[in-house]
């Protein structure tokens, strides 16, 4: 048996580390992959706490998270493409402006 | 130490080297690596709690779809290693003591509601996917249904963001 503190200790170490992947990181791919990272963490605390009420509630929000994260990949990655096209850079510090 | 709380040890420890990985890689096709990484064993937490169906969406859609998606964009635009400038050592100055404070609140929230922190897991004595199945197509029918509109808002997106522009 595996207590479910353990398992929002595991999830709040690893949100932690997205959080400090997104602010260290300066390549806007890193950056999305660790808000996918910060997603995944908050997924598994909403599984443990869905086993450790005995309700199938948490396992459908993961579901919907999984789902918007798709979508939120799919429109991001092409923005990305959008401004890598332009811009010729994918570093945070060199798409700072909103017009060209 | 029961085999489960072993197996949840190495199962968290490869997750948290995976996210150390993924911000200690220059290169992104690395970090992206490691994120994949990350998300297989975050799948094999779900299985050992007795969550098989989002184990497998897990993998098929995060480390299958997603991470894919991420991989071809990266090939795509040919990225290179990313370089480090002074505003990300600032970043870095900033960021991680906050990181650290989060962490610490989080900790402590989770240590204070000691409720239901001491009761283990019961891991499969649910009808797992059948129930979630029931639940989503009952009493969550209308934000499911309204998810399908958000991917093809999404897909429409896309198709708009990536392509060139006729001149």
């Amino acid at each position: 048996m595996v207590p479910t503190s353990y398992y929002l200790i595991l999830s709040a170490v690893l949100f932690g580390l997205g959080v400090v992947a997104f602010v260290f990181k300066r390549n806007v791919i890193t950056i999305f992959m660790s808000i996918e990272l910060m997603l995944n963490a908050v997924n598994l605390a909403f599984v443990a706490f869905s086993q450790a009420r005995h309700q199938s509630d948490g396992q459908v929000f993961v579901l919907f998270v999984i789902v918007v994260a798709a979508a939120e990949a799919a429109v991001g990655l092409g923005i990305i493409i959008l401004t890598a096209r332009n811009r010729q850079s994918l570093n945070v510090e060199r798409v700072d402006l909103l017009k060209l | 130490m029961t085999p489960q709380l072993a197996i949840f040890f190495v199962l968290a420890a490869l997750a948290v080297l995976g996210a150390l990985s993924l911000i200690f890689q220059r290169h992104p096709i690395h970090s992206a690596l490691s994120l994949i990484v990350v998300m297989i064993a975050l799948a094999g937490l779900y299985l050992l709690m007795g969550a098989e169906f989002v184990a497998a969406v897990q993998i098929i859609v995060y480390g299958g779809a997603i991470m894919v998606l991420f991989v071809f964009v990266i090939m795509l635009l040919n990225v290179g290693v990313e370089e480090r400038t002074n505003v990300s050592k600032l970043a870095g100055v900033a960021g991680v003591p906050l990181a650290v404070a989060l962490l610490g609140f989080l900790a402590a929230a989770i240590a204070r509601s000691n409720e239901s922190a001491q009761t283990g897991l019961q891991s499969g004595t649910l009808a797992n996917t059948k129930e979630i199945s029931t639940m989503l197509f009952r009493e969550f029918v209308y934000p499911f249904e309204l998810t399908s509109f958000l991917i093809l808002v999404a897909i429409l997106g896309a198709i708009v963001l990536a392509q060139r522009e006729k001149s």
